[in-house]
């Protein structure tokens, strides 16, 4: 068996010697223009002059082109049509592309583009939240609400009602690649497009509409990116199109790749948000209502801003029944990038929302708040396999039909204007029959498979959280200027695309005459480990060595219409899709050798390099010579498509996801009420990845979304000043976490637990749920902060050092 | 000029630019493309080499912000150079391969090069020793497993193989046709680059490149006339008699960081924080405090410390007080064609409290930086200096408050009877790093956290264990 191996990542030699070839290690021919964009350095307002002849003087330049000099300007969007290339003379944030330099190096590219010369009459940009709101500058008609029985009613009961808000910061990819295209012009108007993409799909199609040429005519190859975490799914379409266009017209390849501070200003990140809350509880603790209000900051163009705010809404409630609720979300539109695709993809922001209605009722009503956490769970799953059921929805799908233009885009439903969601339903939540709230998330969708009981059980005995809980209170009893805290929080995160079309997936799978195997799927390789894993079960499907199988570069020439390497889905849709094409190939092998194995085809197995039917066996090898010799073919396509999901995106009902993944943290840190100053002390994690395809690639995606997770709520700030220019714009002064940064202590380990649903090899996706293992941090610097003082400290995020500072101030009052 | 070095090595003859970066040369020239670019400015460590110089030594380096000229005479080994001659990885990429300490691999080249160099230098300090190389998938633990996991393994032989060259051949290698007639300058001496800097006050001096290096890869600056200061032998080192400390311009500060961890511990830590390993290992003192910057780390130290800064123009040198030579900001009291050529400060027992204040506590620049020196006797504050980084436009005494706690016992009362003087000392700004109000707070606070840690209590998360 090749599959629940702790095997190495399939390039790790290749990282470790310099080999691993990225986009801009690709040796390109020696004609090979390089690309680089002006920028606005203003918000907002209209281009009224554009004096590029400095730029077409300066050594090395070959070509310039600005919108006018397009006859159309090639759209960049992965949704709304609303992202032209280069501006069309307005100008939408400061960062946006207003013209292309093409020349013969990236250093005279970029030298080049310094030397323009723009005036552009500033107009007032909408920047923040508050600004957004008040000049009604939104996407969709109004905010979509949804609900799940009667909240007023609920809060009106309750014995303890909270209120508050907290501001969510957004986050930089920082995928240590920078995005890169390069264009490479075929015969007869063909383009080839190597990219740095989550999403070669979207590249090519969006490749082909700049063109005006079909989709067949442009083929797209992703090997591998330097890390993506969302910052790939749409944000590399400018790149790739602005080479393509660059190489039809010049006829010679084409590369970009943007300078880190260009990246930074240029792409979209994580959506900042601020989520205002109310919240009602009874005198034991049980939470009797939820009433949210995302805001969400989506900057200029739509992107993929619906479907990340829609999932803010999905995770509004994390781990915890919430017998009413209603979830209001704002999606503001404002004069800074695009905000885009991020790990979670607005789940983190909606999980931080409940998590901090948890901290703050506690410390309202003087509870623990583990306790107060475990209190308010979802009921643990009945261990009977069983599809949705508890009659509390209506399945029915009716959402808005979708546009043809962009269906493989996460973005790609449009909403027509004029139906509110509110007014789509609103029914009240119908309870099981029998009394007690059925276990259903306020979108009405039954959680069948919540195992966080178990787990927080585990890990809190594990981590001894008890006895240091007791050790931190004495510790803030004894030390007037360092206060420790401690937190253990749940994450229970949906496994599907929201946009259910998009859960397909294919595999194209060859075996040679040497027994040899050419493995290609839609997948993406950004360091997760898909193509380790996806090999690992193809090994196990025909019973060799994982040496045995070639791992072959993203092609949307090998398979087509893929969806984006996303949504945590990369191993569950693809995986799939390959078991499926070698099962095909095995089929025919079975066929042709049963006979000389004197059995029936379903007889046959293929394990440890050989086929075998009772006694009888043949190595691997030969049962593939014997089936070529016998004229079969040993090639195949597979698909999968998830079932069981179905989803209404504007009623805010049905079953959007397949199953949950789930995930515990613990974790302990020390702050300075003097200066701010945290420090994670420990941290223990629990993670149900299912039964890990492979645990150490398993291990590593909880550890690394730990961190980034933590990064994003303590250190990593993202500042506009009041022009709308970003001032964090390099590691320099944006900064992620550094190797001290991770804590001192650190204890990951893996849920022992099949997934209920009939996953490949019933694994569990893994890539963004530990990403939400971070709050634990944000919940202990919470907790720490109000050790300082008698009153809540209402730690906002992320949690600087100034940031803490201030929530001691609050809790000293 | 021809640049003369080893890459990997084979003896190179490099007719270039004198502003190309070696990052650049390496992966457009001669394709070498598995040492990568990152960031473009010395912050992520993806670009991380080891370099080594005549004496031997061995350092990683920051390849996107270091010019062909400052390799002259010495020794290039990339990630391509890691592995054995036959193959056979070094212990730390088999390490890393075998803890899984690389996921999308395209920060690992830079890790590789800086745990190999740690490791032929005998570093255990692993997280200190990778601080400069960023990762983003995964989260460091593996990577810090992988390098505790080799740190035991004997070094391969050919990772030695470049100080040999260098011993056997170095003079050879350092040989150049000197082309006495335009830019770049390659002075040799104090003497040369004194007369040639006279000649031409207008030029660009570049010592370590770790500010300079972004004007070329940022700012996108033509630089017409630069001199590189890195053959200048007699401007590097440290020279301690039984009254004076005098730290040459061209002095690296990983090499006062080293110098000082006995003498000064706390300026040490700081200087630690201050930069990663790679930035130490080309940042010069002389640098850090000619750029004038509000924020360099190590000026309020030194003129807490009571530093002397010496400068020079031809053949007239002179001396002033580190804390006058910053007038304004962007403005210090250098003469065109003077240079520094050395920092001095007295021997005196360690009374120096350092307190750095930033976002991320390694390789962050300042928000706040505070140096505190203070002589106690008989329960009185008997001298203060007190000096602070990122209050002002330069780097600045806290002349009122140590006037307010001169004379004083120090307690935390006396510590806060002097806050108020803070605000007559400093109007901070509001930036990305901090607002001004945050950083008057925790200037103040400064004061209090030295007068709780004089006193015995716990006030540095550092110091705190799970």
């Amino acid at each position: 068996m090749s599959v629940h191996k702790p095997l190495p990542h399939d390039a790790a030699r290749l990282h470790v010697t310099g080999q691993a070839r990225y986009v801009d290690d690709i040796p390109t021919p020696p004609d090979c223009l390089h690309l680089a964009f002006g920028l606005s350095k203003i918000a907002k307002g209209r281009i009224e002059a554009m004096d590029l002849e400095a730029c077409r003087s300066a050594d090395g330049v070959v070509a310039v082109i600005a919108g006018a000099d397009l006859s159309q300007i090639p759209d960049c969007s992965p949704s709304n049509h609303d992202e032209p290339l280069l501006s069309d003379g307005s100008v939408h944030y400061a960062g946006q592309p207003l013209f292309i330099i093409a020349a013969t190096s990236h250093l005279a590219a970029r030298r080049a583009a310094a030397r323009a010369r723009i005036e552009i009459r500033e107009e007032q940009p909408i920047l923040t939240l508050d600004d957004a709101l008040a000049a009604e500058s939104r996407f969709e008609d109004g905010p979509r609400i949804y609900t799940k029985g009667d909240v007023e009613k609920a809060l009106a009961g309750a014995a303890h009602l909270i209120e508050g808000k907290i501001d969510v910061g957004g986050q930089e990819h920082f995928y240590l690649e920078g995005q890169a295209a390069l264009a490479l012009p075929q015969e007869g108007g063909d383009m080839v497009v190597q990219s740095s993409s989550q999403h070669p799909t979207e590249i090519q199609h969006k490749v082909a509409d700049a063109l005006g040429v079909p989709m067949h005519a442009v083929r797209v190859e992703v090997r591998r990116m330097g890390g993506g975490f969302g910052g790939k799914e749409s944000q590399g379409n400018h790149l790739a199109i602005a080479c393509a266009v660059m190489a039809a017209r010049t006829g010679k390849p084409c590369k970009m790749r943007y300078d880190r501070d260009d990246d930074f200003v240029v792409t979209g990140k994580r959506h900042d948000c601020r989520i205002e809350y109310r919240a009602g509880f009874d005198a034991e603790g049980r939470i009797l209502g939820v009433d949210f209000t995302q805001l969400v900051r989506c900057g200029w163009a739509m992107d993929l801003s619906l479907p990340v705010a829609d999932r803010a809404m999905l995770h509004a409630d994390n781990a915890y029944l919430l017998p009413a609720a209603r979830i209001t979300s704002h999606r503001l539109k404002t004069n800074t990038q695009s905000a885009t695709a991020y790990r979670g993809f607005g789940g983190p922001q909606g999980m931080v929302g409940i998590e901090r209605v948890m901290d703050h009722a506690a410390h309202v009503m003087g509870m623990d708040p583990l306790e107060l956490r475990r209190l308010n769970y979802y009921r643990e799953a009945p261990a009977a396999e069983g599809g949705p059921s508890g009659g509390s929805f209506s399945g029915k799908m009716k959402g808005s039909p979708l546009e043809t233009a962009d269906l493989a885009g996460r973005g790609s439903v449009r909403v027509s204007g004029g139906s509110g969601g509110a007014k789509r339903f609103g029914g009240a939540h119908s309870p099981v029959p029998g009394g007690e709230a059925a276990n259903t998330t306020p979108y009405g969708m039954e959680v069948e498979d919540f195992i966080l009981r178990e787990m927080t059980e585990h890990l809190s005995t594990s981590c001894g959280f008890e006895n240091r809980k007791q050790a931190v209170e004495k510790w803030n009893s004894e030390n007037a200027v360092l206060k420790r805290g401690i937190a253990l929080t749940p994450v229970k995160f949906g496994i599907s695309f929201t946009l259910t079309h998009l859960n397909q997936a294919g595999a194209l799978v060859h075996v040679y005459q040497d027994g040899s195997i050419h493995m290609n799927h839609g997948g993406t390789e950004m360091g997760q480990g898909l193509f380790q894993k996806v090999a690992q079960v193809a090994a196990d499907r025909f019973g060799v060595d994982v040496g045995h199988v070639k791992i072959t570069a993203t092609d949307t020439g090998k398979v087509p219409n893929t969806s984006a390497t996303a949504a945590s889905s990369g191993t569950d849709l693809n995986g799939m899709a390959v078991k499926a094409a070698c099962d095909t190939i095995r089929d025919r092998i079975a066929e042709v050798v049963a006979r000389d194995l004197q059995a029936e085809p379903e007889q046959v197995v293929f394990v440890d390099g050989e086929v075998r039917a009772g006694s009888a066996a043949m190595p691997f090898k030969e049962a593939v010579t014997k089936a070529y010799m016998a004229r079969v073919s040993l090639s195949a396509t597979g698909f999968y498509s998830t079932p069981k999901i179905e989803w209404d995106r504007i009623a805010g009902k049905g079953r959007p996801f397949f199953y949950f993944a789930y995930g515990a943290a613990c974790s302990e840190v020390v702050i300075d009420t003097l200066t701010g100053e945290n420090r994670i002390l420990r941290t223990d994690i629990l993670h149900d990845a299912g039964a890990s395809l492979n645990p150490a690639l398993d291990i590593g995606q909880i550890e690394g979304g730990f961190v980034q997770g933590a990064g994003w709520l303590t250190m990593e700030e993202l500042v506009w000043d009041d022009k709308g220019v970003l001032r964090t714009h390099a590691p320099s002064t944006y900064k992620i976490p550094a190797a001290s940064d991770t804590p001192a202590v650190f204890n990951v380990a893996l849920y022992d637990g099949a997934n209920r649903e009939d996953t490949i090899y019933r694994s569990k996706a893994v890539g963004e749920p530990p990403f939400m293992l971070g709050i634990s941090v944000f919940s202990a610097l919470g907790h720490a902060c109000a050790a300082a003082g008698p009153n809540f400290p209402d730690l906002q995020a992320p949690a600087t050092p100034e940031a803490v500072l201030a929530a001691v101030g609050r809790a000293r009052g | 000029m021809t640049i003369r070095f080893l890459l990997n090595g084979e003896p190179q003859a490099v007719e270039a630019t004198p502003t190309t970066t070696l990052l650049d040369w390496l992966r457009e020239h001669v394709r070498l493309t598995g040492t990568k670019e990152g960031c473009n400015e010395g912050d992520c460590g993806a670009c991380t080499v080891m370099v080594t110089d005549p004496d031997g030594s061995a350092r990683s380096l920051n390849a996107c912000i270091l010019f062909l000229p400052q390799l002259h005479g010495r020794a290039v080994r990339t990630v391509e150079g890691i592995a054995a001659p036959d193959g056979t990885l070094h212990p730390v990429q088999q390490a890393m391969v075998d803890h899984h300490g690389s996921q999308c691999g395209f920060c690992t080249p830079g890790f590789i090069a800086a745990m190999a160099t740690a490791h032929l230098n005998g570093a255990t300090d692993h997280a200190d020793q990778i601080a400069g190389n960023l990762c983003r998938c995964t989260g460091y633990a593996p990577i810090l497993r992988a390098a505790e996991a080799a740190a035991g393994a004997p070094v391969p032989a050919h990772m030695r193989m470049d100080a040999e060259i260098l011993a056997a051949i170095g003079s050879e290698i350092a040989s150049e046709e000197r082309d006495d007639a335009g830019s770049p300058a390659t002075p040799t001496s104090a003497d040369e680059l004194a007369e040639w800097y006279t000649a031409n006050p207008d030029a660009t001096l570049i010592a370590g490149a770790t500010d300079v290096g972004l004007w070329v890869t940022k700012q996108l600056r033509d630089l017409k006339s630069v001199a590189f200061l890195n053959q200048c032998g007699d401007l590097r080192g440290i020279v301690a008699d039984s009254e004076t400390i005098r730290i040459g311009a061209m002095t690296n500060m990983e090499e006062v960081r080293a110098f000082f961890a006995d003498r000064h511990p706390g300026f040490a830590e700081m200087l630690r924080r201050y930069g990663s390993v790679q930035v130490r290992n080309a940042a010069t003192i002389g640098g850090n405090i000619a750029n004038g910057s509000p924020i360099g780390d190590s000026p309020p130290a030194l003129i807490a410390l009571g530093a002397t800064l010496h400068l020079r123009k031809g053949t007239t040198r002179r001396n002033v007080p580190l804390e006058n030579f910053f007038l304004d900001y962007g403005k210090q009291d250098r003469a065109p064609g003077e240079f520094v050529e050395a920092v001095s400060l007295p021997v005196q027992p360690d009374t120096l409290r350092v307190y750095k204040l930033s976002k991320r506590f390694d390789q962050d620049i300042s928000a706040v930086c505070g140096a505190f020196n203070l002589t106690i006797s008989d329960g009185v504050v008997q001298s203060a200096r007190i000096a602070f980084g990122g209050m002002a436009g330069v780097p600045k005494r806290a002349s009122t408050v140590e006037a307010a706690l001169i004379g004083q016992p120090l307690s935390e009362a006396s510590a806060r009877a002097a806050l108020p003087a803070f605000g007559d000392d400093f109007t901070p700004m509001s930036d990305m790093r901090a607002s001004a109000a945050y950083r008057l707070e925790t200037a103040r606070n400064m004061l209090l956290r030295y007068a709780a840690e004089v006193s015995g209590a716990k006030a540095n998360v550092l110091e705190v264990r799970p």
